[in-house]
């Protein structure tokens, strides 16, 4: 008996030892990133090349600057799958890695983000969801940790809307036109449609949502419907393999191409592809550039591709998902350079990175600076404002690769404002939160 | 030598039918229950606690109702994520609505509702048998989750239809939901309701309705005829396993993620408790809690190891190596003991009777 | 009242005004259920011969398209690849019966329905070492474009999956049939014990039809892969399959491929003419509920024998 109970009792105390203990020694002088992300399963297509992305630029930045302002930036990545409840597993394995912590987490998941917004408020550790998660989170005085710049899916929905409004000769003509959304029946693909609803009711034209069961890979009971209704645009929200079957399926039913529209998560390499050339003409909003022709691109193929340490194939920098880990990246160093000035030049606890990310302001000179010219949206964010500001292009797929149609288009930020306001109200009232006062946060700087 | 029941005698009907009729048993069981009360909470460090314990005992209790109505009373079910999901969403609905409601109560309530609709697709029970039954269940689950997802009402009307865990406490300041809660808090929390409900678990099986259940399990017809009622053995069977997988679901949903969509129950979900049980034991209170150890933490364990022992490999690699050596795991622990874990325990404890001696 | 209305009649006097529309769904659905047929057939082969339910299913058509498409990457002509594939495959079933079927040989159902979990497990981490986790684009010439007989829209890629799977169908049931290996295949499906007492050689039976299995695995792998692109995602068919073995039972092919017709007009419609009442995105659980009504008729299963129930 008393053998059992002691080996019990080894076993667990050398299992607590073992995963409380141990591990490499650090340098002091090092900046700790947690990267969660998604090289296998379902989602690998999409996570793998934004994951290289995001890496590709941090060594980048080590190799040619020796880090940000004399700070080595560090990163471990962990495998979420895409699985929210390996997310939060992740996010606890590595938010109190020495020496400060995690300084920021990036949780690339919607699911994820929901996930860690309250524990990471919890631990003073901001939350960085680019172009992704909980839209009203932009407002800043209930969600002091979370981050949504450059743009929610709210403003990029608007930004379609407007976009085809320009298409059709003006917002006025959109009345009585037939636009439809094809989305992933989860959390993701229904954040668009209050925003949808909303301007249908103010330009007039006819929404209809159609809902596509997780994992998608058989949609043929919608695009039958959507070819009987016949609509002038298609927006879709997809992710994963939902992209590719929608293409294919909209081409087999010989629904127009350039009529169609994903948001930036339906725009990337592995969602065309497959469909091969029945997808040209397929458009996708982005929230930046796409293509390899950015100084800071050029930068990291010369100081990480020519020396062999690059974390992909030298054929994948350059797409849409590759730029996207890479801007995910512009901005976080960019936020850490913002709290350098306040705290110095060490490494940063995640609360002082908060601070960085709410006074950020990207303005197109420093962009220009960091070589991200095109591909970077500029951003300003502030206590009240966690979105920024960013801007959307459409850009267009020709059978072989991306090409931005337009310029920047700017989102109506006075209405959806206003609708991020409410919600995060409400949010507040359930979880007692008390919304700060920015007033009193600008005065205290 | 140690473990040994000599000059233990049962005088009374109650000593013999006491839970733990071993006195060793007894004195490790409160051992068990001490180190995981007092011992484990000290030692501990947060990742530990809230997200290695709290996931096992929640998918422990997911476990052990699939237990009672696979392992004890027959009935194959492929619906508990759904009825995760009713457990969850009800939870959110009922302290959303009364802000002054005790969690505890919450919980139980959202295991009641949980029980009732579990109550309502269990009917077909009685016509459909075997594998078919699996349709009654499969069809609760995706049907279920189609609802969840799609009517806003069990949402309160947010945008995306994720659900977050408002902040409650217990015992007036003990937060045990909401960003404020600590994981010890948590960690007892969800420890005190595995532990009273696997109690539970265990008195029901050991009696009337347990023996109930067990019969219909082996052979329905036999034991109708010698006086069993199938509607209501069945029946309950369904309400009590979905009244636990229903609190399981709503401590996921609160205590675990904080946060949850409806997506996270799918039908993954329900194939990952069956697994549980079966590699953990069918029929069996203890295979419920092991087989989700292994489920569970095992694969987390494996994706630790390289960085523990100081290897630097891709996560990719790290992650694809994982499912090769846990799918070999999972055959080789089938080949050693086809009956669970649970079995491979009871074995290791007849020879701990004997030990030292071999006969 | 309304409501009432909406659900049971609505739908119907939509049909009935749109006949053109309906044919179309009712086609697309039909063409649907033979591709979610294709990957059922793959499930009953290896329960008939050997009482597995086979989790790994899923995965199968995974690995072999993933195999096929990464020899098809390294340069082999299609051909070749297609053989080695089949290799493969051959190569796997060996392996499944000696290492996992092997000692586990008269275990009860649910522990071999477990022991699938761990292949599967297996294919998945062994298919991404391999092959890597990217899409793999995979054009085996079906013309992707709309095509319309008589004002009817047709999925080209569905017709040509329809062609693929009836053959293989036509081809299993002679070679069930006619060969001897069929018979001996149809002499273990129903009695093992039997079987084995006039001399069929169980093991081989299982190499054979897990090596079959494997085949149908391939066939199902291009057909979906030459749709969704060859990724991950495929092993998420299996999910297609599983209204259509309850609907069409577990031991029959005829079964699987009339259950996979009902599942996929039902989901069709159902989506189509119902979906907007009720909210879309029905067709998940609209076959199962029509499967339940008509199994609480009929608790055998479409194909299966009447039970007898004896103590």
């Amino acid at each position: 008996m008393k053998l059992r109970k002691l080996a019990v009792g080894l076993a667990l105390t050398g299992a607590i030892g073992w995963a409380t203990g141990g591990g490499p020694v650090f340098a002091q002088n090092e900046q700790f990133i947690p990267r969660l992300v998604y090289r296998t399963g379902p989602y690998a297509p999409d996570g793998i090349p934004f994951a290289n992305g995001y890496a590709d630029y941090l060594d980048m930045i080590n190799a040619r600057d020796g880090g940000v302002n004399g700070i080595k930036i560090t990163y471990e990545e962990c495998e979420t799958g895409y699985n929210n409840d390996r997310g939060v597993e992740c996010y606890e394995r590595l938010k109190n890695h020495p020496p400060t912590g995690a300084s920021l987490v990036d949780p690339l998941s919607t699911g994820i983000t929901y996930a860690l917004i309250g524990r990471a408020t919890a631990d003073k550790i901001p939350v960085v969801s680019m172009g992704y998660g909980r839209a009203d989170a932009s407002y800043g005085p209930v969600f002091r940790y979370v981050f949504t710049f450059p743009v929610t899916y709210w403003a990029g929905a608007d930004a379609i809307i407007e976009y085809i409004g320009s298409q059709v000769g003006g917002m006025d003509k959109l009345k009585g036109k037939k636009i439809a959304l094809v989305y992933l029946n989860a959390a993701y693909g229904k954040e668009p449609i209050p925003t949808l609803k909303a301007l249908a009711a103010r330009y007039g034209y006819i929404f209809t949502g159609y809902a596509v069961n997780s994992p998608g890979i058989d949609q043929q009971a919608t695009w039958l419907q959507i070819h009987q209704a016949n609509p002038d645009y298609v927006l879709m929200w997809g992710w994963g393999v939902m992209n590719s079957t929608a293409i294919k399926d909209a081409a087999s039913v010989g629904y127009p191409m350039d009529h169609f529209i994903g948001i930036w998560w339906s725009g990337d390499n592995p969602d065309v592809e497959p469909a091969g050339m029945a997808a040209k003409g397929y458009k996708a909003a982005e929230f930046h550039g796409v293509g390899a022709n950015y100084p800071v691109i050029q930068d990291i193929l010369k100081y990480v591709y020519d020396k062999g340490h690059g974390h992909g194939t030298k054929s994948s920098v350059g797409g849409p998902l590759y730029d996207r880990g890479v801007i995910n990246a512009i901005y976080d160093m960019a936020a850490l350079r913002t709290a350098q000035k306040k705290f110095g030049d060490k490494p940063l606890t995640g609360e002082q990175v908060r601070w960085g990310l709410e006074n950020l302001d990207l303005t197109d000179a420093q962009i220009k600076a960091l070589g991200g010219e095109g591909l970077v949206t500029p951003i300003h964010l502030s206590c009240e404002d966690h979105e920024g500001n960013g801007n959307v292009r459409i850009s267009q797929w020709d059978g072989k690769t991306w090409h931005m149609i337009t310029g920047w288009i700017v989102p109506d930020r006075t209405f959806l404002r206003e609708m991020y306001k409410e919600s995060a109200m409400q949010y507040a009232k359930e979880n007692n939160i008390t919304p700060v006062n920015c007033a009193e946060v600008h005065a205290s700087r | 030598m140690l473990y040994r029941e000599v000059g233990q005698f049962r005088t009374s009907y109650a000593a013999d039918q006491a839970i733990f009729p071993i006195r060793q048993d007894r004195i490790g069981m409160l051992a068990l229950l001490l180190v995981a009360y007092i011992a484990v909470p000290l030692v501990a460090n947060e990742y530990w606690l809230s997200t290695i314990f709290v996931p096992f005992f929640v998918f422990s209790l997911a476990a052990l109702g699939l237990n009672i109505l696979t392992g004890y009373a027959g009935q194959l079910s492929l619906g508990t994520g759904g009825f995760m999901a009713v457990g969850a969403f009800t939870a959110y609905k009922l302290a959303t609505a009364f802000p002054g409601l005790n969690i505890v109560l919450v919980f139980v309530a959202a295991g009641i509702v949980t029980a009732l609709v579990g109550l309502l697709f269990g009917i077909p029970s009685l016509r459909i048998k075997g594998f078919y039954l699996a349709v009654a269940t499969l069809a609760a689950q995706f049907f279920l989750i189609w609802l969840f997802v799609k009517v806003a009402w069990f949402q309160n009307y947010s945008a995306s239809g994720v659900i977050t865990a408002p902040p409650r406490a217990v015992f007036g300041h003990f937060f045990v939901t909401g960003p404020e809660a600590r994981p010890a808090y948590k960690y007892w929390f969800t420890l005190t309701f595995a532990a009273v409900l696997a109690l539970a678990a265990k008195n029901m099986v050991r009696g009337a309705t347990g023996r109930k259940w067990m019969a219909i399990r082996d052979m329905d017809i036999a034991a109708e005829i010698i006086g069993i009622r199938p509607l209501s053995t069945k029946l309950l069977a369904f309400a009590v396993s979905s009244f636990y997988i229903g609190i399981a679901g709503a401590l996921w949903a609160f205590i675990y993620t904080a946060s949850v969509e409806a997506l996270a129950f799918d039908i993954d979900r329900s194939f990952q408790i069956l697994f549980m049980i079966i590699i953990g034991g069918l029929g069996s209170i203890l295979g419920s809690f092991l087989g989700a150890a292994f489920i569970i933490l095992l694969p987390i364990f494996l994706n630790n190891l390289p960085n523990q022992l100081g290897l630097h490999v891709g996560v990719a690699l790290v992650t694809n190596l994982q499912d090769i050596i846990y799918g070999a795991l999972i055959v080789f622990f089938l080949i050693a003991e086809p009956n669970g874990l649970a079995a491979l325990w009871r074995i290791g404890k007849e020879k701990l009777r004997l030990w030292p001696f071999p006969h | 009242m309304h409501i009432l209305y909406a659900i049971l009649i609505g739908p119907f006097v939509t049909m009935a005004r749109e006949p053109a529309f309906l044919i179309e769904v009712l086609i697309g659905g039909l063409l649907a259920g033979v591709m979610y047929s294709l990957v059922a057939l793959g499930f009953v082969l290896i329960y008939k011969a050997s009482g597995v339910f086979n989790y790994a299913q899923g995965t199968m058509v995974l690995f072999a398209a993933l195999t096929f498409v990464g020899m098809l990457e390294a340069g082999l002509p299609v051909l070749l690849s297609l053989i080695a594939v089949i290799a493969v495959m051959i190569v796997l079933a060996f392996a499944v019966e000696r290492v996992v079927l092997r000692p586990l040989v008269n275990q009860s159902e649910i522990i071999l329905f477990m022991s699938t979990l761990g292949i599967s497990y297996f294919l998945v981490g062994l298919g991404q070492i391999l092959w890597g986790g990217d899409v793999h684009p995979l054009d085996i010439g079906i013309p992707s474009g709309p095509l319309t007989v008589h004002g009817i829209l047709i999925n080209q890629l569905d017709l040509y999956a329809a062609i693929v799977a009836g053959t293989l169908v036509v081809a299993l049931a002679l070679f069930f049939q006619k060969t001897r290996v069929g018979r001996a295949l149809r002499a273990v499906a129903d009695d093992h014990q039997a079987a084995m007492s006039v001399g069929i050689p169980l093991k081989q039976i299982w190499v054979v039809t897990w090596a079959i299995a494997g085949l149908v695995a391939l066939a199902a792998g291009i057909m979906w892969g030459a749709s969704l692109g060859v990724q991950f995602s495929l092993a998420l068919v299996a999910l297609k399959a599983l209204p259509v073995l309850i609907l069409g039972g577990f031991t029959s092919i005829p079964g699987a491929i009339v259950g996979g017709l009902i599942v996929g007009a039902a989901e069709k419609l159902g989506e189509v003419f119902w979906g907007p009442v009720i909210g879309s995105g029905v067709e998940d659980w609209f076959a199962y509920i029509l499967a339940l009504i008509f199994l609480l008729f009929r608790p055998q299963g479409l194909f299966g024998e009447r039970i007898i129930e004896r103590v």
